[in-house]
């Protein structure tokens, strides 16, 4: 059975059509990357699939592990194994980092039937994913994202990926905003969580990320619809020929 | 157009300004009170100082005078903070020696009874009582002036340092089947040099009006901690000033927390009549139903180098309905004043208001004096965030909230109290969102 199944997807905001039939088919242990320029539509997609208000689903369905994905509420989706991976990772004063991990791993344990960590479980089971990702123990100590780097954000980001173990990770534009060591980071992070069981849907803008998280498919996303669909070339070739051929193409 | 305006009088029938083994100075302490609140009545909101806490809905109500505690009042543990301290329990405004654990207390430490110091020394009281808390313009403080009876008083003499808090106890009870009316006097004197914490939780059960004043004088170089939790009943009215008199290099960490009463307006007069004076009035509260909650300061900066510091924040639901009025006054001599004051709202509810009055009055040209409202709604964004993390709606909407509390609460210089009040708010929360949960 497919892990995720996106039939025919039309979505809206306020009256603006931003989707207009979406499908896509991902299995378990592969990874799917979505390209596509400014304003195709990426981020609603990554959006919509992780329960966030404001859209309107006009159309169609999304089947996540053969369950209809749009009808759970945004929580439910994330104890089920969905997690998405901001672009842009929201600051929480007031609510420490270690606090927020722990809450958020415990309700996904509850939900899986597990018992919660103790304190000195926890610790151990955060720190081992800290270290890999170079996230410290002062970084984990302070308020949620405030004050965070960029960089820091979508390493923060990454870490919460590895404590929560999800089935399929959706990750926004994970690459924007990072140099390159940063970005070696983050995709080792990612790379390390690839298993035959989980999926991952890798949304980016420049060829560059995928040159270290290496997709099984490519697929291009302009004017709310997968334009085309391809292997790793295909991300080279856009990046040699840019967006101009399959948009322009299509649009003329 | 002026207009003639009945004025509202309750209150007033019951006062017996001379009784027995008065000195004369208290039966002129009550006559003057009752004089001042004869000709001002009830505040109403055609004062600037009352406009937005209406108190008809008291004047409407029955209520007798508390002559003596009622028998069998139970102490209400679940609902005090928790914390290792001397003990002084007080009953519907009536002290209660047996009731209160004040054993073992260290040499220049003096927790007495006011009704017992009245007869016993009033000569000690004479040149505090009535002389700190000013009842010009402040009827309800003339009211209790009025009712001058019971009470608390503490006395740390110079250079005593305390290291266990003093925990207060006001409980608030019907008698019989009315509603009672009290009006109780704080009194507390810290010498020079002193250190002391002081702990007042404010509890009861069913409906009853306190009506409270608490004069605190913080001698040269001495240190009070005040920490004042009120969670009255539901039902209670509770109206209280606090008015601080801070000497030369004295600190005053105050922190107000307030949850309980229908209707609650906690005023604090500090005068900061010393210099080098360090002085902190922060607050939190969280209103629900159709609680009004009112928090009014007025910081009196009156000699040159002092620092004043003032967070509020509160958390407003369905119908609540909250009041921030800080004014900070600089007069001329005080130059160098360092004045800072932050208030924050966040409301849950479109039923909810919040009425926000800073004010900044500056005579003295070498002031470094700020103020901050804001106004908010809970983060949705956040609130996405949380939840895309696996965390339910309740549980992220309490993180959140718990967090924009606990930057108040964090101003708490005591770290036993900080902690304890910490927890008491986080239990509190918790509850309020259990008992939705079991209302839906």
């Amino acid at each position: 059975m497919p892990l995720l199944e996106i039939q025919n997807l039309h979505a809206t905001v306020g009256d603006k059509e931003i989707l207009k039939g979406i499908n896509l088919v991902i299995k378990p242990g592969e990874v799917h990357a979505i390209m596509g320029p400014n304003g195709s539509g990426k981020s609603t997609l990554s959006y919509i699939l992780a329960g966030r208000d404001g859209y309107d689903v006009t159309k169609g369905e999304v089947l996540f592990d053969g369950k209809d994905l749009l009808s759970m509420p945004a929580d439910e989706r994330a104890c089920a194994g969905l997690f998405l991976g901001f672009q842009y990772p929201v600051e929480i004063p007031g609510v420490a980092t270690m606090t927020f991990l722990k809450t958020a791993l415990n309700a996904v344990r509850a939900y899986r039937g597990d018992d919660p960590l103790d304190a000195m479980q926890f610790l151990n089971y955060v720190r081992e994913r800290a270290m890999v990702l170079n996230v410290t123990d002062d970084m984990l100590r302070r308020a949620l994202n405030v004050g965070f780097s960029g960089g820091e954000k979508k390493r923060n980001e990454i870490l919460q990926m590895a404590v929560l173990e999800p089935r399929l990770a959706v990750l926004d534009e994970t690459d924007s905003g990072l140099d390159i060591d940063a970005l070696k980071l983050v995709a080792e992070g990612v790379n390390a969580m690839r298993t035959p069981e989980r999926g991952m849907l890798v949304i980016t803008h420049y060829q560059r990320l995928l040159n270290y998280i290496e997709p099984d498919h490519v697929h291009v996303l302009a004017q709310g619809s997968i334009l085309q669909s391809g292997g790793k070339e295909l991300a080279l070739e856009l990046e040699k020929n840019g967006y101009g051929d399959i948009t322009g193409a299509e649009a003329a | 157009m002026p207009r003639n305006v009945t004025k509202l009088l309750p209150f007033v029938d019951e006062v017996r300004v001379s009784r027995p083994d008065d000195a004369p100075w208290t039966s002129a302490l009550r006559q003057d009170g009752l004089d001042r609140y004869r000709e001002s009545g009830l505040p109403t909101p055609r004062t600037e100082a009352w406009k937005y806490t209406n108190l008809r809905r008291l004047a409407g109500m029955d209520f007798a005078p508390s002559e003596a505690a009622p028998e069998g009042v139970a102490i209400p543990e679940d609902h005090l903070v928790k914390i290792d301290a001397f003990r002084a329990v007080i009953i519907n405004g009536r002290f209660q020696v047996n009731l209160s654990d004040l054993s073992g207390l260290p040499r220049g430490l003096r927790v007495e009874g006011l009704a017992n110091m009245l007869r016993k020394s009033p000569a000690v009281l004479e040149p505090l009582l009535g002389q700190i808390a000013v009842r010009d313009n402040r009827p309800l403080t003339a009211l209790n002036a009025a009712h001058l009876d019971d009470g608390l008083c503490v006395f740390v003499e110079k250079g005593v340092v305390l290291d266990k808090p003093i925990h207060i106890v006001s409980i608030g009870a019907p008698c019989g089947d009315d509603a009672a009316s009290f009006h109780p006097r704080l009194l507390v004197s810290l010498g020079a040099g002193s250190v002391a914490t002081i702990v007042e939780s404010h509890v009861g059960k069913g409906a009853y009006f306190s009506n409270g004043v608490a004069e605190f004088v913080v001698g040269a170089d001495a240190v009070l901690n005040h920490y004042k939790i009120q969670e009255e009943s539901d039902e209670a009215y509770h109206l209280a000033d606090t008015t601080l008199r801070l000497e030369d290099r004295s600190t005053y960490d105050g922190f107000t927390f307030q949850s309980g009463s229908v209707l609650a307006r906690n005023e604090i007069y500090a005068c900061l009549d010393g210099e080098h004076v360090d002085c902190r009035v922060n607050a939190a509260y969280l209103g629900a139903g159709k609680q009004h909650i009112d928090n009014t300061v007025f910081i009196d900066h009156v000699k040159p180098g002092s620092r004043s510091r003032e967070v509020c924040k509160g958390v407003l639901d369905d119908q609540s309905r909250a009041v921030f009025q800080g004014k900070i006054l600089v007069r001329k001599d005080a130059q160098k004043t360092d004045g800072f004051q932050l208030n924050k709202a966040l409301l849950l509810s479109r039923g909810a208001e919040i009425d926000s009055k800073p004010e900044l009055e500056i005579y003295a040209d070498d002031v470094k004096c700020s103020h901050g409202a804001t106004v908010g709604e809970l983060d949705t964004d956040a609130l996405f965030y949380l939840r895309s993390r696996g965390i339910d709606k309740v549980a992220a909407r309490n993180l959140l909230i718990s967090a924009f509390v606990a930057e108040a609460v964090a101003e708490i210089q005591s770290e036993t109290v900080r902690n304890a009040v910490s927890d008491m708010v986080q239990e509190k929360l918790e509850m309020r969102h259990e008992g939705r949960v079991n209302e839906r």
